[in-house]
């Protein structure tokens, strides 16, 4: 795992506002789900304003004012939406990137998604500053013919581009209309390559959660209402934009190429997406072992093929050749090795009597076995009746926080933790059991919080048995720095049980 | 947290990205041009002429080739590279030899410069040379221009009339 300040830095500032988002609405753990409902919030506005829109050179720039003027609420809400949206889907798509950067999701498993992502950028891109060439006011002329330069400068290109634009009478309907469907097409292909880019997730959360989502729709419609968005000028190829109002949020690249000169801009984003496209080949982190399927315990029974959060598993034929049975069978290179599968496996329960406790699916690092093994010597030695704890490395250390009175035990995900392991425990003399997750939506795999959630309400299997105490179990999800709460469960367990011994 | 903490820190947030998005959609200003400026735009898209003359193949050069390439007379398809020089007031202020396009350099040669200059008036003189086995160069035009704030004037050429056109 990435252990640099960089990322240290980015946790604290992720977990600083937790609080403020509870329920796994804090915006810089869902923004790709933002970028998301920006892209889609483009697509909507988008459509309704080309319903509205005149191709041609003339035509484009007297309709879109016309939306503004002639129906203010509607069509000129709209239009600034579709603006405002723009910079918010660039401005959430390269905080995504950078995150993902920070936080070393970029290689083994997730390579393929990243991948995937990178030519995302250049898409959007695409499709912002197109949009800008479609109003055609002064703006719109500054930015096409900036970027007719700028292609022009491409060594396979004859540099004729820019000559589209010389004059007035340059630009002509037909071509207005290539330009109208460069900034259909293209996001078009946004759309196509954001397929792609899922593919390895299951489930992916296209929108994030509901009051984060209204949260953000309120926003972009209070500052398009606040600070409605205008056209200037008509565009005149005869005269120079001088002073603009720039976009900074989608056509910075356009005052950076000129700043640096075209070929200089050409080679360092040649660059930048090389270096982006080669980051996967230098992983962060080692590659730990990935999941094991042991065929004489695995009758094929789909649980863990359900919950991989990277459908890395798959069933086929089981190899003992009944008629019909199946078995799992790990994709290594998708394997993200967080025992998530394990934690899914009806084998996996510590009750089984077995000296040695082998599970259909199981990590090799931190099997269901060892932990049995470890949680039964632990309470042995116990003097007085523990609290378990059961954490996820990535997440609070419970291990480290261990009190006299305390078992910890860091999994390589909390949804690795079959919910048997509780009922085990309690009845291996535990005064009670805390399963304490990452905070909500910082799941380093995605599913693990919502997995165990589900298993413990008895909503998925396999679930935890009703015949547990509710006040003997504490299910919470919290940051690695909210040692506060950790205690306040475990004070809390000790007094429910000392209170059930009295009665 | 309470939840009236929770909303109060949430509207500080949402207002912080509000204001960071209302203030980098329109400011700091882009100075595209310098004030009181205007520009040239050197654009010609031109097809300098050919290279060599055509050659009439002899009875022996035909017998070797394929019955269905037996043409008369080779030509060759290289054209000459363009050169263009724009002086401004009497100083050189570009200069170009432009290649022809094509992987047999036989498509047009693209010249394509802007070039700033204080807005008012300018003395302007164009020279271009499109046959590469010519001596000096083959059109030229000299004008003054007035240009106003913010003005483009546009050299091209007039491939039909075989001009320098300022627009």
């Amino acid at each position: 795992m990435r252990s640099g300040p960089v990322r240290a830095a980015w946790l604290r500032i992720e977990e600083t506002i937790d609080p403020l988002f509870p329920g796994g609405t804090n915006p810089l753990r869902n923004l790709g789900a933002l970028a998301c409902l920006m892209f889609a919030a483009l697509l909507l506005s988008g459509t309704y304003l080309y319903i509205h829109f005149d191709t041609s050179t003339d035509g484009a720039w007297p309709s879109i004012n016309r939306l503004s003027d002639e129906q203010p609420w509607l069509g000129g809400l709209l239009r600034s939406m579709h603006r405002y949206a723009a910079d918010l889907f660039v401005t959430f798509t390269l905080l995504h990137l950078l995150r993902e950067w920070v936080l070393g999701h970029y290689s083994s498993f997730r390579a393929m998604t990243w991948l995937t992502g990178v030519p995302l950028l250049a898409f959007m891109y695409v499709s912002g500053i197109g949009g800008f060439w479609l109003n055609w006011d002064v703006l719109g002329q500054y930015a096409a013919t900036a970027s007719a330069e700028l292609i022009d400068a491409l060594p396979m290109l004859d540099g004729t581009l820019a000559r589209n634009f010389l004059d007035s009478g340059a630009v002509s309907d037909r071509f207005f209309s290539l330009l109208v469907f460069i900034h259909l097409g293209v996001p078009l292909m946004l759309l196509f390559g954001l397929w792609f880019h899922l593919q390895r997730v299951t489930r992916p959360r296209i929108l994030p959660p509901r009051a984060l989502m209204f949260g953000q729709l309120a926003l972009l419609a209070a500052i398009a209402l606040a600070w409605p968005v205008t056209s200037g000028a008509p565009a005149d190829l005869g005269r120079v934009p001088v002073a603009l109002a720039l976009d900074w949020f989608v056509l910075h690249p356009l005052p950076l190429a000129t700043s640096l000169s075209a070929p200089v801009f050409w080679s360092l984003l040649a660059i930048l997406f090389g270096v982006l496209l080669m980051l996967p080949t230098f992983p962060d982190r080692q590659r730990e072992p990935v999941a094991v399927v042991d065929a004489d315990n695995c009758n094929g029974c789909r649980r863990c093929v359900d919950d991989c959060p990277y459908s890395a598993i798959t069933l086929e034929a089981h190899p003992d050749g009944k008629p019909g049975k199946q078995i799992a069978v790990v994709a290594a290179e998708r394997c993200a090795s967080c025992g998530i599968c394990a934690g899914a496996c009806p084998s996996a329960t510590p009750f089984r009597s077995v000296i040695e406790l082998v599970n259909g699916i199981d990590m090799p690092q931190q099997s269901v076995d060892s932990l049995r093994r470890k949680l039964v010597d632990d309470l042995a030695r116990a003097e007085s009746a523990p609290v378990v704890v059961f954490g996820c490395r990535h997440g609070m250390d419970v291990e480290v926080n261990r009190r006299i009175d305390v078992l910890g035990y860091n999994l390589l995900c909390i949804g690795l933790l079959p919910p048997s392991f509780i009922e085990y425990a309690l009845r291996g003399g535990a005064a009670g059991v805390i399963v304490c997750g990452c905070a909500d939506a910082s799941c380093e795999f995605r599913l693990g919080n919502q997995w165990t959630r589900e298993r413990m309400l008895g909503a998925r299997e396999p679930h935890l048995r009703r015949t547990v105490p509710p006040d003997r179990l504490r299910v919470m999800m919290v940051g690695r720095h909210e040692q506060g709460q950790l205690d306040a469960a475990i004070d809390s367990l000790r007094q429910n049980a000392s209170q059930g011994e009295i009665a | 947290m309470n939840k009236p903490l929770i909303w109060m820190g949430q509207a500080v947030l949402y207002a912080a990205l509000a204001a960071v998005i209302l203030v980098f959609t329109r400011w700091p200003s882009y100075q595209n041009l310098p004030a009181d400026s205007a520009l040239i735009k050197l654009s010609i898209s031109h097809q300098g002429k050919v290279l060599g003359d055509c050659v009439e193949q002899t009875p022996e050069q035909l017998a070797k080739l394929p019955p269905n390439m037996r043409a008369p007379v080779s030509c060759p398809r290289e054209r000459s590279p363009l050169t263009i020089e724009i002086d401004v007031d009497g100083v050189l202020a570009y200069r170009q030899v432009a290649q022809p396009s094509g992987l047999s350099s036989d498509g047009a040669a693209v010249v394509y410069h802007r070039i700033e200059v204080p807005a008012g008036a300018h003395a302007i003189e164009v020279r271009m040379k499109d046959d590469a086995r010519s001596e000096g160069f083959d059109y030229t035009r000299s004008e003054t221009v007035t240009l106003a704030p913010a003005e483009i004037l546009v050299v091209d050429f007039d491939a039909a009339e075989r001009r320098i056109i300022l627009l």
